[in-house]
């Protein structure tokens, strides 16, 4: 048994190395062939028989049930984590989870059920449930559900493009990754702990529907993820720098290219700086965003409140509602931002957590201006939603089509409205994030996202950051702490005067956006480039017990 | 309410997807004997969850979840792995058992792994209640009638609400015959009321483990009584107010101090609790001497679960008595490193409370707000439980012992610590329909002076 020094030693600490172990090879060839990590972004397989005759059977017996449309998810979904503190493991994590789900329109009202019996009768008494389900709450129904239009694709599929699957690179090259970077920041005086994991999700997820759909599809997503915290010697104060890295729908490529170990020595310099930065003063400053951070403010203040079922209620009892609504009041008319403001809905990004290729109700997603030139233009869609907008639609000489945001987090959850990568566009002046400073008198620069709070129609809310920095006549002049701005939306993007262009454009994003009952979790990446907002309220959030 | 049980009606919840004591210990004896590992643990969760969802006065989504998990964790030594199957045919946990073990032994050392429990003693719950396992998809939907029926008559009002019920066994054993197994039913039911004009809007839940201690017709009517209330809300200046929290509001923020009571992070200087120059404060002052705060598996109001997820046994632990802090969690390993003794973490929380009705309360208060929730709890300082949200659903003004009207919502920054520091009243304590932060807890409406509201929200 090797103990850990030798252990560093036997995989020669390469940060970011692979080498597949021939242990965990083995374990990863029990459960599905091996495949060697393509060099070029990767394609399905077809979709393997035997699930596709259960899938068969699941639509058949919905059909028998008395559905009028039903699809059916037969999906593996697989995480696999690392976690370290310090100078140790604190646990390695393996999940797979496999099931189906069926989802059954009976009389214009859903019904779901779902089993993680992966039998013919195992899967058609699924099916035969969610139709039960659906006939029992005919009599709490009032409107009929109806779907879009939606092509049907009989034979499809797609993969997260990758160079490597992480579920194919050792245990033991994850970790010595991590322990090297967590080496790194303890190396910084004032550093005393350090927590950092890796982790992965794959999701192979098979789809069918009464439509003709056949898909099969393959997600990868990557988020290497370390928290370090300096502590005053007198235990005065403690101050954590974390969110260092941005999760991507990548393969293991991402997490070489991050760079912990290189990287995290500067993270721990910029928490041990923060026991030393100026408490804030509290007051109105113009403040300059980085994408690390704004990704966080879209995601609360833009994404979620154009989410449709939102605004029209569906979300009432738990998530909350919208202050965009009802959209004919905002549709064409509501002025969100400026005019050089463009926010834009897509599933298609390169590395964005909701690429994908076809989503949870077999609809191939398209891209959507959500705010066009300053002004709300769209909503997030599924087939249900779709049809809600018709006159919006017909109006703009557009046909009424769900936008491809259906989404499931598990095959034993039910699909539905969750959103896609929604970014803020560059502008047209290819500025950089040091322009944006340099042309700032007095302000507050932040970069990464930190505590976050927002009401439930998405007008109030209230950010933190990781790391705030106090901007005088064009320059960086030091380090601020307890940094926190309130601002209300509308009042919020339309004092935003200046953007980053092209080149300054960078994805954010998060594994865990809560929503629905039962909860369910999705991950979200959105595009931004650094922004600059006028004269926005700032106060201080430290305080002793 | 609590509708008629049919008679030779069979359970709703699918044959087998209840594990009882003996099937759990086959299926972890099962994975033991294939086991080739030093030791391994394993536990088996899952069953039956049924739900219906409406929103817009209108059905939304409804289903029925059969599912259980196999969690296995193989150690060497001090080298340990997790794998996580819902797959349990014998290939499958072979596969598994297997993938754990090559993944421990790849592991580096964990200096701070335990060796396995041995047998330990567990006393019974009796949490698992035929009313919530006899539950159709028809009852399910006659409940959500409840709120859909009076809000469609209204007119001007629009619904939104969500009923699950689970029927579920957890179960946990190792290669040294510990054994440890709970089965339980749950119901959770919340509504919320908004006015047609967008002005108003109101909230009630209640949760319990037998459903025909539920009132879900007086439920839904509280939220639409105080969605009637909550219309046209008018602004009042942020500051610090008396306020009355009720029991949901003091459950968001209460529920949270359980995150922070871990004896380690408050040892390493990284806490609360930490105390200035080392140490912690265990034995200290830490809020009003009318304070208390416990855990108890056994509590009929909130029956929970007599073990941990290592199988550490559960009894009734105080933490705050009098005001004082009295216990933190150790871990077996920081006990064992700090010379005192572990304790398990707790699945539920208790508050006690005093006699006053919120309606005392309200009678009582010259000028004051009301709180029915609150809302998006974020952490702002870790130092003093500082956390950020808003009042969500039913803000009111009270004046001269009344409630006067309808307030626009606030957005605070406040720590249970202070809150519970500045306390002047406390209510009866109510079984909750969760919080937040989750986990099943009883707390009482209280009343504080000096809550910090600091800014205001146009949200309804």
């Amino acid at each position: 048994m090797s103990d850990r020094r030798e252990f560093l030693k036997k995989t020669g600490i390469a940060a970011g190395a692979i080498a597949a172990s021939s242990a965990l090879r083995k374990a990863e060839a029990a459960t599905t062939p091996f495949v060697a990590p393509p060099a070029s972004p990767a394609v399905a397989a077809p979709m393997d028989a035997a699930t596709k005759e259960l899938l068969m059977e699941a639509l058949n017996a919905a059909k028998m049930g008395g559905a009028s449309y039903a699809d059916a998810r037969i999906a593996r979904y697989r995480d696999n984590q690392v976690f370290t503190r310090e100078q140790q493991i604190i646990n390695v994590v393996d999940q797979d989870s496999m099931g189906c789900g069926v989802r059954a329109l009976v009389d214009g009202t859903w019904g779901f059920a779902a089993t993680r019996n992966l039998t013919k009768a195992g899967v058609a008494g699924a099916a035969r449930e969610a139709a039960a389900i659906a006939k029992a709450n005919r009599i709490a129904r009032d409107r009929a559900v109806q779907l879009a239009p939606s092509p049907s694709y009989p034979d499809a599929s797609w993969v997260t493009p990758h160079t490597i699957d992480p579920f194919t690179v050792a245990i033991e090259d994850k970790a010595a990754l991590l322990l090297k970077a967590n080496a790194e920041a303890m190396k910084v005086p004032g550093v005393k702990y350090v927590f950092s994991g890796l982790f992965f999700r794959k999701q192979e997820r098979n789809y069918a529907n009464t439509d003709g759909s056949v898909i099969n599809q393959i997600v990868l997503q990557s988020w290497p993820l370390m928290q370090i915290t300096a502590v005053a010697p007198d235990f005065s104060d403690f101050q954590n720098r974390g969110n260092v890295v941005q999760p991507a729908g990548r393969g293991y490529e991402y997490v070489t290219e991050c760079d912990l170990p290189g990287n995290s020595g500067k993270w721990g310099e910029e928490a041990a700086q923060k026991l030393k930065a100026k408490p804030v003063d509290v007051g109105r400053y113009d403040l300059v965003l980085d994408p690390s951070h704004l990704w966080l403010t879209i995601h609360e203040s833009i994404a979620h409140p154009t989410e449709l079922d939102r605004a029209m209620g569906y979300e009432a009892n738990y998530a909350g509602t919208s202050f965009v609504a009802p959209p004919e009041k905002y549709l064409g008319k509501f002025k969100y931002g400026p005019a050089f403001m463009n926010i834009r809905g897509d599933r298609a990004q390169a590395g964005a957590l909701a690429t994908i290729g076809y989503d949870d109700e077999g609809v191939k997603p398209d891209d959507f201006m959500i705010i066009k030139n300053g002004v709300v233009n769209d909503y997030q869609t599924t087939r249900e939603q779709a049809s809600w907008l018709k006159w919006w639609y017909d109006q703009q000489k557009q046909p009424t089509r769900s936008h491809g945001c259906s989404y499931a987090d598990s095959w034993s959850s039910v699909q539905f409205q969750r959103m896609p990568n929604v970014s803020l566009m560059p502008g047209e002046k290819d500025l950089k994030w040091e322009d944006l400073i340099a042309a700032t008198d007095r302000g507050i620069a932040i970069q990464g996202d930190g505590s976050f709070s927002i009401d439930q129609q998405r007008f109030n809310a209230q950010f933190g950051g990781q790391v705030f920095y106090e901007i005088r006549g064009g320059k960086i002049t030091g380090m601020l702490k307890d940094v926190a701005y309130q601002m209300r939306t509308p009042d919020f993007w339309n004092a935003m005067d200046m953007i980053g262009g092209k080149s300054s454009y960078r994805l954010g994003g998060s594994f865990f956006d809560g929503k629905g009952q039962p909860g369910q979790v999705n991950a979200v990446s959105h595009g931004a480039v650094p922004a600059r907002f006028k004269q926005i309220n700032v106060i201080n959030t430290g305080r002793k017990a | 309410m609590s509708f008629p049980k049919r008679l030779f009606e069979r359970t709703e919840v699918p044959d087998g997807a209840v594990l009882s004591r003996n099937e759990s210990k086959s299926l972890i004896d099962r994975v033991v004997k294939m086991s080739k590992a030093e030791s391994v643990q394993v536990n088996v969760g899952g069953g039956y969850s049924a739900n219906v969802r409406f929103a817009d006065n209108q059905m939304s989504t409804a289903g029925g979840i059969t599912d259980y998990t196999v969690v296995i964790q193989s150690s060497f030594g001090k080298k340990h792995s997790v794998v996580t199957i819902n797959d349990v045919s014998d290939e499958a946990l072979q596969r598994a058992v297997k993938q754990s073990e090559d993944l421990a032994k790849l592991a580096p050392d964990d200096p701070e792994a335990m060796p396995a429990l041995p047998p330990q003693q567990y006393q019974e719950v009796n949490a698992y209640f035929d009313s919530v396992a006899n539950l159709t998809p028809a009852d399910r939907a006659k409940a959500a009638l409840t709120a859909l029926d009076p809000a469609r008559k209204a007119g001007d009002l629009a619904t939104a609400g969500f009923l699950v019920t689970n029927a579920s066994s957890t179960a946990l054993g190792n290669d040294k015959g510990m054994f440890a197994y709970y089965r339980s039913t749950n119901a959770n039911y919340t509504v919320t009321v908004r006015t047609k004009d967008g002005t108003g809007s109101g909230w009630a839940g209640g949760e319990h483990n037998d459903w025909s201690q539920l009132d879900i017709a007086g439920i839904s009517q509280r939220a639409l009584e105080k969605a009637k209330l909550s219309r046209a809300p008018v602004a009042i200046e942020p500051g610090r107010y008396t306020v009355i929290l009720e029991p949901q509001a003091v459950g968001d923020l209460v529920q949270l101090i359980g995150g922070y009571l871990d004896a380690r992070s408050a040892d390493e200087g990284r806490s609360p609790f930490s105390k200035q120059g080392g140490g912690n404060k265990v034995g200290e002052k830490i809020m009003d001497e009318r304070v208390n705060l416990f855990s108890d598996p056994f509590d009929p109001r909130v029956l929970s679960r007599p073990f941990d997820g290592q199988g550490f046994p559960l009894g009734k632990q105080v933490f705050v008595e009098n005001g004082v802090l009295k216990q933190l969690f150790y871990s077996r390993f920081w006990a064992q490193k700090q010379g005192k003794v572990a304790t398990g973490a707790p699945t539920s929380y208790v508050m006690s409370g005093g006699d006053a009705s919120v309606e005392d309360m309200i009678k009582g208060t010259e000028r004051g707000v009301l709180v029915t929730r609150l809302w998006y709890l974020r952490e702002v300082d870790p130092r003093t439980i500082l956390y950020t949200g808003l009042t969500r659903d039913g803000t009111f003004l009270i004046e001269n012992g009344k409630i006067s009207k309808a307030l626009k919502n606030f957005r605070f920054n406040e720590s249970p610590l202070f809150m519970l520091n500045n306390l002047q009243t406390l209510g009866r304590p109510v079984r909750l329909a969760g919080t937040e932060a989750g986990g099943a807890i009883v707390v009482p409406a209280i009343k504080v002076r000096d809550f910090n509201f600091t800014s205001l929200s146009d949200a309804v």
